[in-house]
């Protein structure tokens, strides 16, 4: 551990040799953003397909749907966690419920985007060869929407991993808890490591997703609706 | 007493004073205008020039992939570093605390959604009705100024509301560096675990954000000419 008395009178900027000897705590940090993002995309991504297919069966709810997860979307995160913080207390709950309401917005408008962008003659082709709506559905426009879906997804993770850095204040945070630890220490490494792992964490993802959509969609390169 | 008796009781009781939470919003739209504004200042005028003379466009999306991947909290967490070095070696800023910081990671985060909305905007104006203004004998800063900014303007307005909520909820942070504003009663709040002021604090927080938002769509509707309205909307109906 280094002292601030320490950490002041070293004027470096950035010290590699505190990185070196505390690379077990880093990989700890990291696998911890890792799972609150896997986790907040996960229930985000099923929260938001059951409320697309919602709003995509009956139009009329989608406008409703769209408001509430856009207020959601508009509330700071800090205000968010804090409104949350009485009820669910300092836990991994208060940081998941924040950080999948934020993915909902992005994630069903472009659930909603993806499937109506498919060519009415696809969809009426399918429907002369029998399909039926379920079948439609899951064989026919849920795989054509894919590349907009994942493009939202994209979007929804690299902002998640943003946000986890924010929930160091309410005792998670990932490599947010570098950040927050470097400021109340005024120690300038820890906050420039918490940084730049968050933006090398989000490229990362980005750059795997942008990997499976290229398996999972070989037949076309689209870009997402946000 | 009930959590809503104790949290009304809150607002009847905390509302004037220095700490009391009308000087909390002044506090938090202070630092907020005034980063916006800077960020207009610089960002408008850069965006709009590139977005006519038809360059940055690599800028442009490095922009707003970057943009996407810096997480506000670190930047504000790099900023205190950054203003502290600064409040020792300029002479004209007082301290490296507070304002200074939570002003630093505002405009840093302001000027890429400005900037690329006001370039999209530009850029986007129909190429059509750019040559008939050069047919008219129309040329740069009497193009841009009389064609291109106006018919970007619902754009660039888009780009600014985007902008000042982001910053209205991204204010809330600079309590961490030591400035007052709405964040103060969370995290205030947090360390003393006291789950009325939190609320409170929050409720403020995400009103104002709301308000923001309303504000800024009504000045949309407000500013934009008729005619451009009525053409977007009959785009965004085609588009889906």
């Amino acid at each position: 551990m280094i002292t601030l008395a320490q950490a002041a009178g070293d004027q470096r900027f950035f010290r590699w040799d505190w990185v070196w000897s505390h690379l077990g705590l880093i990989l700890e940090k990291v696998t911890e953003h890792l799972m609150l993002t896997g986790i907040a995309l996960g229930v985000g991504l099923a929260i938001a397909f059951g409320l697309a297919l919602i709003g995509l069966r009956f139009p009329r709810s989608y406008p409703p749907i769209t408001w509430v997860t856009g207020l959601l979307y508009t509330i700071p995160s800090l205000a968010l966690f804090a409104l949350l913080v009485p009820i669910t207390g300092f836990t991994t709950m208060t940081a998941e419920i924040g950080l999948v309401s934020y993915t909902l917005l992005i994630l069903i408008r472009n659930i909603v985007a993806g499937v109506q962008g498919v060519d009415p003659a696809v969809r009426e082709s399918a429907i002369g060869m029998g399909y039926g709506r379920r079948k439609l559905l899951l064989e026919i426009e849920l795989p054509l929407a894919l590349p907009v879906i994942l493009a939202g997804l994209r979007i929804a993770a690299v902002t998640t991993i943003g946000l986890v850095t924010v929930t160091a204040l309410i005792g998670r945070g990932g490599v947010g808890f570098f950040i927050l630890r470097g400021l109340n220490r005024f120690f300038d490494t820890e906050i420039v490591l918490g940084t730049a792992l968050s933006v090398l964490l989000a490229v990362a993802v980005d750059v795997a997703l942008v990997a499976v959509e290229r398996w999972l969609t070989p037949w076309t390169r689209t870009r997402g609706v946000v | 007493m009930g959590f809503f008796a104790e949290l009304s009781r809150w607002f009847l009781d905390n509302w004037s004073g220095d700490t009391g939470w009308l000087m909390r919003i002044a506090q938090h739209l202070e630092v907020s205008a005034i980063a916006v504004a800077a960020a207009v200042a610089v960002a408008i005028p850069l965006g709009a020039w590139l977005g006519h003379t038809g360059r940055g466009g690599l800028a442009v999306v490095s922009v707003v992939n970057i943009g996407r991947a810096m997480p506000s909290f670190g930047i504000l967490a790099l900023s205190l570093p950054f203003t502290i070095w600064l409040a020792k070696t300029v002479p004209f800023v007082k301290s490296g605390l507070g304002f200074a910081p939570t002003f630093v990671a505002l405009f840093a985060l302001a000027l890429p959604p400005v900037f690329t909305n006001t370039w999209a905007g530009v850029r986007g104006v129909d190429p059509e009705v750019v040559e008939a203004a050069s047919g008219m004998g129309m040329t740069g800063v009497r193009l841009l100024r009389e064609v291109e900014l106006p018919l970007a303007l619902p754009v660039i307005i888009t780009g600014v509301r985007i902008t000042a909520v982001q910053v209205v909820a991204t204010a809330t942070l600079g309590a961490i560096v030591g400035y007052g504003g709405l964040g103060r009663y969370i995290i205030d709040g947090f360390a003393t675990r006291d789950d009325v002021q939190i609320v409170a604090g929050a409720l403020l927080v995400a009103v104002l954000s709301v308000l923001t938002e309303l504000g800024f769509s009504a000045t949309e509707r407000w500013a934009v000419s008729p005619g451009i309205a009525a053409h977007r909307r009959a785009i965004s109906q085609i588009s889906g």
